[in-house]
């Protein structure tokens, strides 16, 4: 009985193992034949491209779609970052080239408030709403509850 | 049942409440009726996930591209300036250029504007088999093997076809096979506009 923590520590190292590893595999099936120089850029590139959208399959990320152009794009962003431009100016490259569109975190700027505050506004709006709501109810005498008629 | 017996207390405020109510949920759903119906509409536009370019009005990007039947010989943006061009871009790989290529063809046939090839990422031999195979209307046909300098000019796939000013400035794009109603309606069009002067 005593074992019992240690095992169940060894199966949840385990899970955690596998479950780190599950990506590893994932990326080793990717045909990109990038190479990075050190684990600093892999990991920046990674994250880059995942903020980028795929103008081909538009509901793929650059870092996960097998389009061509993005395997062309994939190259071009690791080409930009050695060239030592940061992040910002990489995705400014890929603004000019293909639009707005490419990026999946718009810049907050007067065209894209709607997108930004809109859920926001709707989020007040409906608790403004619900608030007043229950502020009158709260006022209202409200008839005696008696739930020993309720059955359950 | 118990609902309804609490209603009769405050009947102003709160009939005035449910009106209210009743009016923002149908707005809510009026408007939800006419975004859906919006895009009903839109989904059998051809080309509706096609980027709008934001190079259009912009001076096209520089290029230095070797012909594809003499890759001794280069072509820069300044061998072309002066006169309005159409760029079509291209490739043996790509099944929707077969489709445009009769319509492209007998376009370039009126010999309204310069008509020039971009060979997208192609294998020379293929480019070559292909254009012998369904005819050649270029003027000249540049020769992007690498697909660096597609990049610039916003290119994602083939078939896509620019109109570029005798400026070098890039006054319209479409993205996808052309037919006839696109040249009639908006490359023509385009095209008049820059023959008037704007």
């Amino acid at each position: 009985m005593s074992t019992s923590p240690v095992l169940l520590l060894r199966a949840l190292l385990l899970a955690l193992l596998v479950a780190v590893a599950a990506p590893v595999f994932a990326q080793a099936s990717d045909p990109t034949p990038l190479q990075f120089n050190d684990a600093a850029e892999e990991a920046r590139f990674h994250k880059l491209t995942a903020e980028l959208r795929c103008v081909m399959c538009q509901n793929q990320s650059l870092a996960d779609s097998n389009a061509q152009i993005a395997h062309d794009l994939r190259r071009e962003v690791l080409e930009l970052m050695r060239q030592g431009k940061d992040d910002a100016q990489v995705k400014q490259f890929l603004v000019d080239r293909y639009g707005e569109f490419v990026l999946y975190k718009p810049d907050v700027a007067p065209g894209t408030y709607i997108l930004w505050f809109g859920p926001l506004l709707l989020l007040l709006a409906g608790g403004v709403w619900v608030g007043r709501i229950v502020a009158r109810r709260a006022k209202q005498p409200g008839p005696a509850t008696d739930d020993n008629d309720q059955e359950w | 049942m118990n609902n309804a017996s609490e209603l009769p207390p405050s009947p102003p405020r709160s009939r005035g409440a449910l009106t209210f109510a009743l009016i923002i949920i149908g707005l809510f759903f009026v408007g939800l009726m006419g975004l859906l119906y919006y895009g009903v509409k839109q989904s059998d536009r051809a080309g509706r996930d096609a980027l709008p370019s934001p190079l259009i009005g912009k001076p096209a990007p520089a290029f230095d591209l070797p012909l594809l039947h003499e890759p001794n010989k280069r072509v820069t943006n300044a061998d072309l300036a002066g006169q309005p061009y159409v760029m079509n871009v291209w490739g043996s790989w790509c099944p929707e250029c077969r489709v445009e290529h009769p319509v492209l063809t007998q376009f370039a046939l009126t010999k309204r504007v310069r008509f020039i090839g971009y060979n997208l990422k192609d294998e020379r031999p293929d480019a070559l088999r292909w254009l012998e195979q369904f005819g050649n209307p270029y003027m000249m046909v540049l020769a992007d093997v690498e697909g660096r300098t597609a990049i610039d000019w916003g290119i994602y796939g083939a078939p896509e076809t620019f109109l570029v000013d005798g400026n070098g400035v890039i006054r319209w794009k479409h993205v996808g096979a052309i037919d006839q109603a696109i040249i009639d309606h908006q490359l023509i069009p385009a095209l008049e506009k820059i023959e008037a002067g704007r």
